[in-house]
C-alpha cells in the first residue's frame, strides 16, 4: 500500500495576533522576525493518520510531500522523524505564489509521477490561507473520490472507511481505494518524534522535483497559472470599546452586568 | 452579467436563515449588474415559494431521494449541470460543513476557482471581489478570480435576511438528476447526529460559550444552567472539544460552526482569531475572563474580569431575579 501525505509549511499559527504584519506591496502576510516555520497542524494530523494505518498494515509505505521553497525541507524532515518513509519536495521558482488550483495541479502531477498511490492524505485546511481547497482539488484532478474532515481513517480489504465530522455529529463513509482523505483535529494529537526516529530520519531519502520533472509548463503553475488573484490584504481593525463591569465582589459584578444587558435589551 | 446562483441547503425541510441571507446578497449583486438570481434546490422541494419571495427569479429543482441529505458524490454532478445550464457568473454557498466540503469540488469540476469562508462579496468594475479571513482571522485578503463562475462560500451573519415579497414570481425548472454509479462512488454507512437537547446553535438568540479557561467538563454544567436561565444554547471554543469536555458539535469558530446570536457570553475564552471567526457577528459579546489582557476584551462590548466559578452562579441568580 502506498500512502502520500501532502504537508505545508506555515508560520507557527500559535503566535499572538499582534505578531502578524501585512506587506501591502507584496500582498502577503509576514510574521514578525523570529517566528518559526512549522508543519501546518492539520497536516501533522494527516501524517499521524498515515502512521496509524501503517500500524495495522505494516507493508504500507508513507511518502510525505510538500510544495514550497527550500526551507520546506524542514517539514519533510519533521514528517520523516514522525515515522514517514520518504520525502518529496516540489520546489521551483515557477511554483512561487501558487493558489489552491496550481497547488492541487502540482501535487496531483507529483502523485501521478509516483504512480499507484492508494491513499492521499492531507489536512482539512492549511493554517495560513485557511482555504480547505487543495485536498478536494487533488482528488478532482486525479479523478478519485474525496472524503473531507476525517476523525478516523481505516483501511480494510482495499476499502477506506472514514468517520468524518459534520456540524452536528459524524458520518461513516466508505469507498474503494484509491481515494483522497482530508484530516481534521478530531483525529487527535499527532505523535512527537522520538530521538531514535529523528536520527533515522536523517538517512531517509528526500527527492526534489521541479516543474519540468513533473512535465508541467512554467506558465501553468505558481502565480502564472493561478486562478485566484490577491488584490489586497489587511489586518482587521478592532475597535476597543469594551466596558469593564466593576464591582468589589462577583455578586456586584453580576448585578452590574445584568443591569447593563437589561438596559441594552439583550436579556 | 447574466446570473448569480445560490445553492440552497434545507434543514428539516425548511430554508435556513443563511440561505435567505445569500438570496438577499445575490439579489443585490444581480440588481447592480442588471442580471438575475437563480436558486438550486436539491432533494425535496417544498420551499420554492419562500425562495421566490426572498428574491429568486429562477429555480432549478432536482428532486431525488439520494439528494435528500448532503452526499458529495450525488450533489456535485447535479450542481455542476445546473451551473452550466444557468450560465451563472457567480455561485454563492453557505459556509458550513456542507458548503466547505461542496464548494471546492464544484469549483474543480467546473474548471473554475473558489474563495471559501467569505465575509463580503462585492462587484467592482464587473468583477466579483471577495473578502475572506485568513491566518486564523488575524488577517483578511481581498481576492478576485480569473475564471467563471466565481464560487464563494459565505459565512452566516454577514448579510441581513431580505424582506419577503409574496408578489414576486419566478420560473421553475426541474432538473433530472443522475444519482447512480459510476457518479456515486462513496457509500454513506451511517450518520450519528449528536443529541440536540436544545436549539440549534445557529438559531439561538443567546449563546453561552466556554473555553480552555473553564478547566474541565464541570464548567460546562455551570454554563448549561446559565444558558437555561437565559433561554439560550451552549457553545465552546476548540480546546474543550479536543479535550472531550463537551461534544465536538458545540465547537464555534473557523473549523466549527458560525453563529450570529444577539448575545454571546464567552467564558474562559481567550479570543483567538480562529474562534472569533465563528462568533464575531454576534450583536453583543460579553467576556468573562481572569486575564484582563485576554484578546477577547477587544471584541467584547462588556467585560468581567474574574473567576467564572464565582461570577457565573451570582449572574444566574441575577438573571433569575430579572425573570421572576
Amino acid at each position: 500500500m502506498r500512502i502520500v501525505v501532502c504537508v505545508k509549511q506555515v508560520p507557527n499559527p500559535d503566535i499572538a495576533a499582534s505578531q502578524y504584519r501585512v506587506d501591502e506591496q507584496a500582498r502577503t502576510v509576514t510574521p514578525v522576525a523570529g517566528v518559526q516555520w512549522v508543519m501546518s497542524p492539520f497536516d501533522e494530523q494527516a501524517v499521524e493518520a498515515a502512521l496509524r494505518i501503517r500500524e495495522v498494515h505494516p507493508a504500507a509505505k508513507i511518502t510525505v510531500m510538500s510544495l514550497g521553497p527550500e526551507r520546506a525541507r524542514n517539514v519533510l524532515k519533521h514528517g520523516l522523524a514522525m515515522g514517514a518513509d520518504e520525502g518529496v519536495l516540489l520546489t521551483d521558482t515557477a511554483f512561487t505564489d501558487s493558489d489552491g488550483y496550481t497547488t492541487a495541479l502540482t501535487l496531483a502531477a507529483a502523485i501521478k509521477k509516483i504512480g499507484n498511490v492508494d491513499l492521499v492524505l492531507t489536512g482539512r485546511q492549511a493554517a495560513d490561507w485557511d482555504s480547505g481547497v487543495v485536498g478536494a482539488g487533488v482528488g478532482e484532478l486525479l479523478g478519485v473520490p474525496v472524503i473531507s474532515c476525517a476523525k478516523e481513517v481505516r483501511i480494510e480489504d482495499g476499502v477506506v472507511r472514514v468517520e468524518r465530522v459534520l456540524d452536528d455529529g459524524t458520518e461513516i463513509i466508505e469507498v474503494p481505494l484509491p481515494a483522497v482523505v482530508t484530516v481534521s483535529n478530531e483525529l487527535g494529537a499527532p505523535r512527537t518524534p522520538s530521538l531514535r526516529e529523528t536520527m533515522r530520519a536523517a538517512r531517509k531519502p528526500v527527492a526534489a522535483w521541479s516543474a519540468s520533472d513533473l512535465g508541467l509548463a512554467a506558465d501553468a503553475v505558481g502565480a502564472a497559472g493561478a486562478r485566484r488573484v490577491v488584490e489586497r490584504m489587511f489586518i482587521p481593525v478592532k475597535q476597543n470599546r469594551c466596558e469593564l463591569v466593576a464591582g468589589s465582589s462577583p455578586e456586584e459584578q453580576a448585578a452590574g452586568l445584568a443591569l447593563r444587558l437589561r438596559e441594552a435589551k439583550l436579556i | 452579467m447574466s446570473c448569480v446562483l445560490v445553492v440552497v441547503e434545507t434543514v428539516h425541510g425548511k430554508t435556513t436563515g443563511p440561505a435567505c441571507e445569500l438570496l438577499g446578497l445575490a439579489r443585490r449583486l444581480a440588481d447592480q449588474a442588471g442580471g438575475t438570481v437563480a436558486a438550486a434546490l436539491l432533494g425535496r422541494g417544498g420551499v420554492a415559494e419562500e425562495l421566490i419571495s426572498r428574491g429568486a427569479d429562477k429555480l432549478y429543482v432536482a428532486e431525488h431521494a439520494a439528494l435528500g441529505e448532503y452526499h458529495a458524490d450525488a450533489w456535485v454532478p447535479v450542481l455542476a449541470r445546473i451551473c452550466r445550464q444557468a450560465a451563472c457568473d457567480a455561485v454563492l454557498i453557505c459556509h458550513n460543513a456542507v458548503g466547505a466540503d461542496l464548494a471546492p469540488r464544484l469549483a474543480f469540476r467546473l474548471g473554475t476557482a473558489v474563495a471559501t469562508g467569505c465575509v463580503d462579496v462585492a462587484l467592482s468594475a464587473g468583477r466579483f471581489v471577495l473578502t475572506r479571513p485568513c491566518y486564523g482571522d488575524n488577517a483578511r485578503e481581498v481576492v478576485s478570480l480569473k475564471t467563471a463562475p466565481a464560487i464563494a462560500t459565505v459565512r452566516p451573519g454577514c448579510y441581513d435576511v431580505p424582506a419577503s415579497d409574496a408578489s414576486r414570481s419566478a420560473t421553475v425548472e426541474q432538473v433530472q438528476p443522475e444519482c447512480d454509479a459510476p457518479a456515486i462512488r462513496t457509500r454513506i454507512v451511517a450518520r450519528k447526529r449528536d443529541a440536540a437537547d436544545g436549539m440549534r446553535l445557529e438559531d439561538a438568540k443567546i449563546i453561552v460559550a466556554g473555553g480552555r479557561g473553564l478547566n474541565g467538563a464541570e464548567g460546562f454544567r455551570v454554563l448549561g444552567k446559565l444558558a437555561q436561565a437565559l433561554g439560550g444554547a451552549v457553545g465552546a471554543s476548540r480546546v474543550p472539544c479536543d479535550l472531550g469536555w463537551c461534544p465536538r458539535s458545540w465547537q464555534i469558530g473557523l473549523t466549527g460552526r458560525t453563529v450570529t446570536p444577539e448575545l454571546y457570553i464567552a467564558v474562559g475564552i481567550s479570543g483567538a482569531g480562529h474562534h472569533m471567526a465563528g462568533c464575531g457577528s454576534a450583536k453583543a459579546i460579553v467576556a468573562v475572563n481572569t486575564d484582563p489582557e485576554a484578546a477577547i476584551f477587544r471584541d467584547a462590548r462588556y467585560g468581567v474580569v474574574g473567576d467564572y466559578r464565582r461570577f457565573i452562579p451570582a449572574f444566574i441568580s441575577e438573571v433569575e431575579k430579572l425573570r421572576s
